[in-house]
């Protein structure tokens, strides 16, 4: 096997999440989740958790990376593509924004603006269909009962990254919840994804 | 059937396929998942008549594989770092016993300082238990190692550990191609054991064996792993057979053939150091690499026709011996004796720390223009050690190393405060 | 017709086989016994281990209509049952570790079970090192779980094998090669140690006995009675070594008789955690009687007697007694 190998790494393709949260808002089940919705569309993906010990409130980071050729990458998400932030409150704790280029995609989990949570000067280095505030935790109240935001957060992700389809997502979210639990949560995604779009 | 699924839930499903008849659960991060899954695929009566027994311990965990396995029951355990070592002297007794239990190691670092995270110390301290060691570089290779370890095992009745990196991949979400049940069946058969307690022919396992004999028994042991250097690669022939997909063997090349500088690793971090090949490749580095899946036995012959036409070899290791360097690379250099080939070590990922691309690559480009430490530690932090020397120094009472270092660090909990 | 006899009108507390009834008459006095633990294995002259575990394995192997499977803790019997290239078992026999025999039985029985073969029974042994120190998470794993397992531990009161050192079974003031008596100190301390078959009890397991050496026919019932239960059954068994005890090889019996008389040892059976029967004193032993041919109690007596000491193990006794109901 002399030579470049049919998945040589020259391309670009690659695409890199890094979802931020707290023990208890399903970040992990988001970035698996979100490997499953690509998996569903024939991509190769992989997500993995940041290996802390899982205790409620404590911050969680989980990755998930995207491909169309298999990832051999065992690095955690350095440098994402786009980064999801569950919890506002993580803002001004941990480096959030750490290795996130300003092309990329932000999200971020809130009903303030970014003047509001000290990120004014920050988004403005952004294309403005690269960012969005999601009112993740309000919709998941009024779909779930419950503020599980990792959903919405999916349905704003496909919206504006454009990198799976909400479809997908949604079938994703259906096959990690089955019943009625699925059903609210996917109604989450969309809801997210619909808002996004329209605005 | 390609499914996107948790490795450890991978494994736990290719370890249902291959229909074992005891297995024996004790939880220990990172590899509880599998356990806990087969808990219910054994409720689901997805294997038969399994029995699930939850036992008190490691120790017991392992007992209760030995004791079915004697019995005539093809019994499976799990394990990780700490349970691994709690159950050392059942571990080499199984060994000894020439009983062929399959258990799975989700690699981690041993304490203290007490680390739940990924590295190879657990299973490299267990190199030499008389166990056939395989590693998994993807969660493909585990559910296919497993698969291949029955069969392994149960042929030369030697018992085999599939070892796949905690966390990295056991809680790994990616795309799995998973066997379907004629498939294992066609590929292990029923477990015949060479030797079984059965009430209408009674044995003596176990007995007592004195300085006249054994020296034998031990020889006949090593006989075993000799025997499996030349059935493992049979086995993965077979498999490709019938599953249609290379895996398993002694060692897998990776664009080597030709390369002056060649990387030689196990586990998870071969994925890593294959796009960094790439990389360095498209740079005009003439580097290759060459994945380890048999430890042990070590493929002595094999590792050294891979690397008979290198300038240099680089082994990258997650485990080393204190005041010695690395562990592997005491069994690479046994391969290439009487070749000057340099040999490097980089000891990296202990304890979880990542082994990134980057530090890779700055590691293989020193090695190439023979200028990298040896050992070389990938991504010390030297401020913090020389910090904890001159204290040291400076007070006898300079108190716990671990507390002091976080400290220095401004960490607490692995967050920086 | 043969009248009702009380064995100790046969002169004899342990055969008198000939006067008996042929359905009262001991497994070991048949002609089709087992033979399981055979002769020219290599325990001492005396050894009470020995003793109990060919009336055990023999009665068992009779209960299972010998289907059984044997587990052996790492101990005397594993070693001198075991030396390379004899064995001396003729039942199939696994010994794994020293402490890891109840698990390792687990592990046999759990097999049986996914093969169908529930015909066939599990036996455990160890001796009271392997049973009581080493072994006992795994004892206690195996209890909890209520594995179909008959444990017996044989009881001589300290880790003979390796040179007669205390375990958790020694009693108190017993001299041994760690809790030694030179320069003044008195042998293992007062205060210390387990009670296992109490420990057992706890567990709510369907059985749990103990039995002595000098009673085989009691020995014999309680294992036909245990083998007769499934689940988690355990029996502790007092094998006098005279080794370790510094007795004579002769006296055996007559020392794990003086211990269940004395009530240091009492006999009893207990069905889920609850004490069911107590084999009665029938006449009553000061506790100087059992200590004094004991050379691991010679310190007691000489150069004058510990009153104090005497007076304390005659306290063991008689809460024994109290405890259990002893004497009618």
């Amino acid at each position: 096997m002399i030579g470049r190998p049919a998945h040589s790494r020259s391309g670009a393709d690659i695409f890199q999440v890094r979802i931020h949260g707290r023990g208890g808002q399903g970040v992990v089940t988001a970035a698996e989740i979100l490997s499953v919705a690509a998996f569903l569309e024939g991509d190769h993906a992989q997500a993995f958790p940041s290996f802390g010990s899982e205790r409620m409130g404590a911050p969680v980071i989980a990755f998930c990376r995207l491909d169309d050729k298999e990832i051999r990458l065992r690095e955690p998400v350095m440098s994402p593509d786009a980064l999801i932030v569950q919890d506002p409150t993580l803002l001004h704790q941990v480096d959030l924004f750490s290795g996130l280029d300003t092309r990329g995609y932000l999200l971020i989990n809130t009903t303030r603006r970014y003047r509001d949570l000290g990120l004014g000067d920050y988004v403005t280095k952004f294309p403005p269909h690269h960012i969005c505030t999601v009112a993740a935790s309000e919709w998941a109240v009024e779909f779930i009962g419950k503020p599980l935001p990792n959903a919405a957060m999916l349905g704003a992700f496909a919206a504006i990254t454009r990198r799976v389809k909400l479809d997908s997502v949604q079938e994703a979210i259906r096959q990690k919840f089955p019943g009625e639990l699925g059903d609210k949560n996917a109604a989450a995604a969309g809801k997210a994804y619909n808002t996004i779009r329209t605005n | 059937m390609l499914k996107q699924m948790e490795g450890s839930h991978a494994v736990a499903e290719a370890i249902a396929l291959c229909r074992p008849e005891v297995i024996c659960a004790y939880p220990i991060t990172p590899q509880t998942h599998i356990v806990e899954r087969l808990s219910e695929l054994v409720q689901e009566g997805e294997i038969g008549n399994c029995q699930y027994i939850n036992v008190e311990s490691e120790f017991a965990a392992l007992s209760v594989a030995i004791g079915a396995s004697a019995a005539g029951a093809r019994a499976y355990t799990a394990t990780s770092s700490q349970g691994l070592l709690f159950m050392t002297e059942a571990v080499y007794n199984a060994a000894g016993l020439g009983l062929p239990i399959v258990m799975t190691i989700g690699n981690r670092a041993i304490g203290a300082p007490i680390n739940i995270w990924n590295d190879h110390s657990d299973s490299m301290a267990m190199r030499d238990a008389g166990w056939i060691q395989l590693y998994a570089e993807t969660n493909q290779d585990a559910i296919d190692l497993h698969i291949q370890a029955f069969r392994l095992a149960e042929q030369l009745s030697v018992p085999v550990m599939v070892c796949e990196d905690g966390f990295i991949l056991t809680h790994a979400y990616e795309r799995v191609d998973m066997p379907d049940r004629n498939q294992v069946q066609a590929y292990l058969p029923p477990f015949e054991p060479v030797q079984i307690l059965d009430p209408e022919d009674p044995v003596t396992i176990g007995a007592m064996v004195g300085p006249e004999a054994f020296a034998e028994v031990r020889y006949l042991s090593h006989h075993k792993h000799l025997q499996a250097v030349e059935v493992i690669p049979e086995l993965a022939a077979e498999f490709a057979k019938i599953f249609g997909r290379d895996s398993g063997g002694l060692i897998q090349p990776y664009r080597s053939e030709d390369a002056e500088t060649v990387v030689v690793a196990l586990g998870s971090v071969v994925g890593t150091i294959r796009d960094v090949v790439d990389e360095l490749r498209e740079d005009g580095v003439s580097i290759g690499a060459v994945k380890v899946i048999s430890f042990r036995p070590f493929p002595m012959l094999a590792l050294r026709g891979a690397l008979a036409n290198a300038k240099r070899v680089i082994v990258v290791e997650k485990a080393f011996a204190d005041g010695l360097g690395g562990i592997a690379v005491g069994s690479v250099r046994m391969a290439l004796r009487g070749l000057t080939t340099p040999i490097y070590t980089i000891i990296a990922g202990l304890g979880g720390r990542p082994i990134t691309k980057a530090a890779l690559l700055d590691a293989f480009g020193a090695a190439v223009r023979d200028e990298i430490d040896d050992p070389l530690f990938l991504d010390l932090n030297w401020n913090v050690i020389d910090t904890e020397l001159a204290r040291a120094k400076e007070k006898r009472r300079s108190g716990p190393i671990a507390e002091n270092v976080l400290r220095d660090l401004g960490l607490v909990g692995g967050k920086p405060v | 017709m043969a009248q009702k006899i009380k064995f100790y009108q046969t002169g004899t507390l342990t055969v008198g086989n000939r006067l008996l009834d042929a359905e009262n008459r001991s497994v070991q006095s048949t002609v089709d016994r087992s033979n399981s633990l055979t002769s020219g294995h290599r325990a001492c002259q005396g050894c009470g281990e020995a003793l109990g575990a060919r009336y055990v394995v023999d009665t068992a192997m009779r209960e299972a209509d010998k289907k059984l499977l044997a587990v052996n803790a790492t101990g005397c019997l594993e070693v001198f049952s075991t030396p390379y290239p004899e064995s001396s078992w003729q039942v199939a026999w696994m010994h794994s570790l020293f402490g890891n025999a109840p698990a390792v039985a687990t592990g046999v029985a759990a097999a049986l079970r996914a093969k169908g073969r529930s015909e066939v029974r599990v036996l455990a042994q160890g001796g009271d090192g392997g049973t009581v120190d080493i072994g006992f998470g795994c004892l206690s794993g195996m209890f909890e779980r209520n594995d179909d397992v008959l444990y017996v531990c044989y009881d001589n009161e300290a880790y003979m094998n390796t040179g007669v050192q205390r375990s958790g079974s020694t009693p108190a003031t017993a001299r041994t090669a760690t809790t030694p008596t030179k320069g003044g100190s008195k042998g293992n301390v007062f205060g210390q140690g387990k009670n296992a078959p109490q420990i057992a009890m706890a567990h709510d397991i369907p059985y749990v006995a103990t039995a002595s050496v000098a009673d085989l026919h009691d020995l014999e019932n309680k294992v036909t009675k245990a083998m007769g239960m499934h689940g988690a059954r355990y029996i502790h068994v007092n094998v006098p070594c005279p080794l370790g005890w510094g007795s004579q090889p002769c006296e055996t019996v007559r020392l794990a008789r003086l211990a269940s008389e004395t009530g240091l040892f009492p006999l009893f059976e207990a069905e889920d955690g609850i004490v069911t029967s107590v084999t009665k004193i029938r006449r009553r032993m000061p506790v100087e009687d059992y200590l004094r041919p004991q050379r691991r109690f010679a310190h007691l007596f000489k150069p004058k007697p510990d009153v104090e000491a005497l007076a304390a193990i005659q306290a063991i006794a008689d809460r024994n007694i109290r405890k259990y109901g002893l004497l009618d």
